[in-house]
């Protein structure tokens, strides 16, 4: 080894030559391709990123049910589930435009790191166009944020925090899922006729960022109607046993307690609420209320009984009535025996959505799927008229408040829709100051 | 050469070899062969192995030599990271700064927690260690997100300042580069029904791994290793001898922190975003399992282990059934089904029970970890003479042993 | 006031958790010098050992309604559990309803030979190898444990309840004078109290009293003299084995009410016991009960509103921070020998 061949002189000529042909630094340079993994033979590769390990394996693992069932009906398989109610006729069974739909999987291990790491491996072994799924907001954001670096399209699955089209926004990025301000707006009015106006909240918070927007939301809708917040305390991610954080709540003041967790956390926390028999009492001459502002019916059954007649919101469920939901619950329910659940519905309609867009577009650049997703109205897919907003690529959309069954009849019964709130009471400005500190930038195909 | 004795230098030429060649190396199945599913050569995989291979080495200079665990590696990891977006945001895309400013803040971090830890041993050492690391980790995610942005991990922004960079007017985030060489570039190279991706982040990481190798090559071999190893095989005697063994152990330490620092800026310069899953007592585990996996006292031994955990973790959660049934689609029907379920366990959502079960068979097996099966490779062909017998375990298809699983 | 006794009710039930786990820890890691990172794998086979037997106890017939139809639109199955069926419908629900406290009896077979199989199939031949060899393959088995549970329970907590007469809390502020709901505490938690102290109050005079403790007492202190007493001190700690995950076993049982059961409980709380047993001190049974205790009581005062405005986040941190200071001002931790794992 010499030192010679390495001048100095010599890696500054390289780095400059190098610098110039780099004038626009891109990830993925390679042939002339007009964008980020242009799919040029007879398929298209999609990328499902998915908790397969970790608290949320369970979701992962609807959602990729749900993926496989999108994808068959996308290439003309089964029959058909939403593609037959959805408004947009753009699609016709024969793949997205004539190509025939590929996926990979991959496991997010609900840690950002590991999520890059997998949708990374997508982009750049396996050629995939679109990257979509996740199970928290966190990973969502992250996963983002790649994609947009990347040049492809991101379809958000499970993620509620108002962040990941509030400030953390991009271009390349859209959700379908409902977020914390939704929850709140949705859920304030049954609260108010269910409970009143003269009432005092004590918020349990899991202390990230996702329980922070939730908490902030819910204490603004619920503030706004007449009721105080008494405390807001910030529990640790896992905590496990909360009885600590539970025991001062009686004696605080307070008549609702509202936990704003998910997850394990929220399956702990009202598990432990209910064992200390808040519900069967008092305060200020009224009966103590529970609130789990985001339900998840999967997690629900963690908590078993104790969710009985405890009300909270949720993107959909499957015992809708209308053509669109009992469509997706029959050939979901047919091929996997069991009803499907809200992150389930959720990333079916997403993978959807994106190949009528790219349909509609007439190209898998992401720039012109962006184009034929921004604006777009459309119903038939389980939530009514649905909007996907230009100015954050956030879907307005009827939202579900439900209430814990009394009287369960089998495992998936768990929930009782009591209201679906329309969309328009749900909408906010884009310039909301929840939402506020971000920019959506441009679309970036990539290379 | 280089100060190195003749074996050693043998070593390392034989090291840079395999370096350089990884894409190569890593991509041995042709793209229509079926099996390249396991190909392992695109660009965020080998600079992960890179990355945690110089993580490894520098956790076995403290572990390997002193043999004090260090239950915490990974705050420094994580303190690494966030110095390097830190730098991105506020001075410049550039990476040698980020480097060089992740490993100066994990060095001093290392200098307090070490100062304090190495007061005690055994045990007690490793859960001073672990009790500093968890206390990182909770801090990052929760109350100090103004700075950590918590949960989902420190980003880039459009509106940062950047001051050496100058102002653009792209609505697009700048990418991390060195000197005008953007880390992301690479060059592929279609030969052999084979797609070869020279990246240019990996070659980056590769030449700091070289050094990082060179460099504990250097210290395994010097007076101050012997010290180290003097430490580890009796440390009582060290002391009533009359040597304070303590600045020696505190140095071993240091270092060992500068190292993960450094392997954690370089994570943050590949993919700008730190995230507090990086400090986490499993990540700090995850790097003791690597050095143990591989050989604990060994020089090759934490690479070795690096790679197999990272490729287990990329490459296996990613096989899915589908890709199963197409494996085995020349099965009758019945029998596809049977086999397909069987592997499915150990692949796609199944493959932590490949990675649980490796750690089993390889320590039972293996004492001294895979370092010894090569060592026993090499005596069981010796007499054909192959000298390229270290060649055969960074090589991917050797470390999956599916015939295993069948029975 | 209120507040702080309020808070050391919490703290003695998080501590005698955390005292059960590291317990069992104790006998195994303090004592046979084995860095058992499968002990948090233990206390989750206990947690669904109860998961178990509730299944086992609902296992039903299935009967078509035709009245009534299920989410496709099919005629509804009917469930029918076995035991209402054979012991009556009222006796079969009882039944159902205390398939935790029943599991107990369950689980300590199971436990006992859970641990003698780990012990005499693998962690027997690790004896002599390095703490690095130990901590690898114990991880291992703690990773394939935990698979083999995902796979058959799924990963979504399993709630598994309490019977019905332990629903609800016991309002102790009205005894002494304070408001009512000052103080109140649930049934069960006294339950889980009370049962933790019998346990390690039965394990302490196991080892105390009987010529098996004696022996296993001696074999700690010194095993090779022992050994050369003609004692197979060996056997001895086979059974120790057994009796440390039915320690952890029963604590996981009597638990899931309070946590529902998911097949990563057990990581969760390994970290925390290997520090509670470190700062009880490496070997000491009375260190590790003691530790437990301490650092319960101390986390649930730091999760208290007063004292989380003074320092935020504190609740996150305080165990660590807690385990720092007692290790910098104790050597080997509350009660530790000299010479146990300090090399």
């Amino acid at each position: 080894m010499s030192n010679s061949l390495l001048t100095r002189r010599g890696l500054l000529k390289t780095s400059a030559v190098a610098g110039a042909g780099l004038a626009l630094p891109t990830i993925f340079t390679s042939g002339a391709r007009a964008f980020t993994n242009d799919p040029t033979g007879g398929t298209v590769t999609l990328g499902f990123n998915v908790p397969q390990s970790g608290a949320y394996a369970d979701e992962g693992a609807d959602e990729l049910r749900a993926y496989e069932l999108a994808v068959e009906h996308l290439n003309g398989g089964g029959d058909g589930g939403m593609l037959n109610t959805f408004s947009s006729k753009a699609l016709e069974g024969n793949g997205i435009l004539g190509k025939k739909v590929e996926y990979v999987t991959g496991d997010t291990q609900t840690k950002s790191d590991a999520a890059r790491a997998s949708a990374k491996s997508m982009i750049e072994k396996d050629g995939a166009v679109m990257i979509t799924g996740g199970s928290s907001s966190g990973v969502a954001i992250a996963v983002q944020g790649l994609c947009q670096e990347a040049g492809v399209i991101f379809m958000a699955g499970l993620t509620h925090s108002n962040d990941t089209t509030g400030k953390d926004k991009k271009a390349n990025g859209f959700r379908h899922f409902f977020n914390a301000y939704m929850s709140a707006a949705a859920l304030a009015p049954v609260l108010k006729n269910l409970y009143g106006t003269d009432r005092t909240a004590y918020h349990l918070t899991a202390d990230y960022s996702w329980g922070w927007t939730q908490e902030e939301s819910i204490a603004a809708a619920t503030e706004a109607m007449g009721w105080k917040t008494a405390e807001k305390v910030r529990t640790p991610l896992g905590a496990g046993d909360f009885s600590s954080y539970i025991a001062p709540v009686l004696n605080s003041g307070a008549d609702v307690l509202v936990l704003n967790h998910y997850g394990g956390d929220m399956v702990n926390s009202l598990t432990n609420a209910v064992q200390f028999g808040l519900r069967d009492k008092q305060v200020n001459g009224k009966n103590f209320e529970i609130v789990v502002p985001l339900y998840s019916r999967l997690m629900a059954r963690g908590a078993g009984k104790n969710v009985a007649g405890i009300h909270g919101s949720t993107n959909w469920h499957w015992s809708l009535q209308d053509d669109a939901s009992k469509a997706f619950v029959k050939s979901f329910g047919t091929k996997y025996g069991f009803p499907p659940s809200q992150a389930a519905h959720t990333v079916y309609c997403q993978t959807l959505l994106y190949a009528d867009a790219v349909a509609r577009g007439g190209s898998f650049n992401p720039c012109s799927v962006a184009e034929a997703l921004e604006g777009f109205e459309f119903d038939g897919l389980g939530n009514g008229k649905t909007l996907y907003r230009a100015d954050d690529h956030q879907c307005f959309k009827d939202v579900l408040v439900v209430r814990g069954k009394e009287n369960p009849t089998s495992e998936f019964d768990l929930l009782e829709v009591v209201e679906v709130t329309p969309a328009a009471q749900v909408t906010y400005d884009a310039d909301h100051p929840m939402f506020a500190g971000g920019a959506l930038g441009a679309c970036n195909p990539g290379a | 050469m280089l100060g190195l004795n003749k074996t050693d230098s043998k070593f390392l030429l034989i090291v840079i070899l395999l370096t350089l060649f990884t894409p190569f190396l890593m991509q041995p199945f042709a793209a229509d062969s079926g099996l390249d599913q396991f190909n392992g050569g695109y660009p965020d995989l080998m600079q992960k192995v890179a990355i945690f291979g110089i993580f490894a080495v520098g956790f076995n200079i403290l572990f390997g030599l002193t043999g004090y665990l260090s239950f915490g590696h990974a705050a420094f990891l994580g303190m690494g990271s966030y110095a390097a977006v830190w730098m991105f945001k506020l001075l410049t895309m550039n990476v040698i700064p980020a480097i060089l400013l992740s490993m100066i803040v994990s060095g001093l971090l290392a200098v307090i927690i070490g100062y304090i830890s190495l007061r005690r041993s055994g045990i007690y050492f490793s859960i001073l260690t672990l009790a500093f690391a968890q206390m990182c980790y909770k801090m990052a995610y929760s109350v100090l997100t103004p700075i950590t942005n918590g949960e989902t991990g420190l980003q880039l922004s459009l509106s940062d300042p950047r001051i050496l960079d100058g102002a653009t007017e792209s609505t697009s985030l700048p990418v991390t580069n060195i000197f005008g060489l953007a880390m992301n570039s690479s060059y592929k190279l279609e030969a052999l029904n084979r797609v070869f991706t020279f990246n240019v982040g990996f070659y980056f990481c590769a030449v700091i791994a070289i050094i990082a190798f060179y460099i504990a090559i250097r210290l395994f071999r010097s007076p101050f290793g012997m010290m180290l190893r003097a430490v580890k095989s009796n440390q009582t005697r060290m002391n009533y001898m009359g040597l304070n063994t303590k600045p020696y152990t505190l140095a071993a330490f240091v270092i060992s922190g500068m190292y993960a620092g450094l392997a954690g800026g370089l994570l943050a310069a590949m993919d700008p975003l730190a995230g507090a899953d990086r400090m986490l007592w499993t990540a700090s585990g995850e790097v003791v399992i690597m050095t143990i996996l591989g050989g604990a006292g060994t020089l090759m031994g934490p690479v070795l282990g690096a790679g197999v955990i990272k490729y287990l973790e990329n490459i296996f959660s990613k096989i899915n059934e589908s890709v199963l049934h197409s494996w085995f689609h020349w099965l009758p029907d019945g029998l596809e089904e049977v086999v397909v379920w069987v592997f499915a366990r150990f692949t796609g959502e199944g493959w932590h029970l490949t990675l649980g079960l490796t750690f089993m068979l390889v320590v039972t097996f293996l004492p001294g970890g895979l370092v010894e099966g090569i060592k026993r490779l090499k005596k069981l062909t010796k007499r054909g003479g192959k000298p390229k017998d270290k060649l055969d375990a960074p090589d991917p298809e050797h470390t999956p042993t599916p015939s295993k699983h069948v029975v | 006031m209120d507040a702080i006794l309020l808070q050391i009710l919490n703290g003695l039930d998080k501590g005698s958790a955390y005292a059960l786990i590291a317990l069992g820890l104790t006998l195994i890691f303090g004592t046979l010098g084995v860095v058992n990172f499968a002990h948090g794998a233990i206390f989750m086979i206990g947690a669904f050992c109860a998961v178990t037997l509730s299944r086992l106890l609902s296992l039903s017939f299935e009967t078509i309604d035709p009245t009534k139809t299920d989410f496709l639109g099919n005629p509804a199955t009917i469930k029918t559990p076995y035991v209402e069926a054979w012991f009556g419908p009222e006796f079969g629900s009882a039944m159902i309803d205390w398939a935790v406290p029943l599991a107990i009896l369950f689980s300590i077979p199971v436990m006992i030979a859970v641990g003698f199989i780990m012990e005499r199939g693998l962690i027997k031949h690790f004896y002599k190898r390095p703490h690095a060899d130990q901590i690898l393959v114990t991880f291992g088995l703690a990773i394939v444990l935990q698979e083999v549970i995902k796979y058959f329970y799924g990963a979504n907590p399993i709630s598994t309840p309490a019977p019905e007469v332990f629903k609800g809390s016991f309002d102790f502020g009205v005894m002494f004078g304070f408001d009512p709901n000052a103080i109140i505490y649930p049934y069960w938690r006294m339950v889980y109290f009370l049962f933790a102290a019998v346990v390690i109050g039965a394990v302490f005079s196991f080892l105390r009293f009987t010529t098996f403790g004696m022996v296993v007492r001696a074999g700690m202190a010194d095993r090779e003299t022992v050994g050369l007493l003609g004692i197979d001190i060996d056997r001895r700690f086979t059974i120790m084995f057994g009796l440390a995950a039915a320690v952890a076993g029963m604590a996981g049982v009597m638990y899931a009410p309070i946590l529902s059961p998911n097949y990563h409980m057990g990581m969760d709380f390994l970290v925390l016991s290997f520090v509670v047993v470190v700062v009880g001190g490496m070997g000491s049974l009375p260190g590790a009960v003691a530790a437990g205790f301490l650092l319960g009581i101390l986390e649930s005062f730091a999760s208290m509103n007063e004292v989380k405005s003074i320092l935020p986040g504190i609740d996150q941190i305080v165990i660590y921070v807690v385990a720092i200071i007692i290790l910098l001002t104790r050597p080997r931790g509350l009660m530790g020998k000299r010479g146990v794992m300090e090399e």
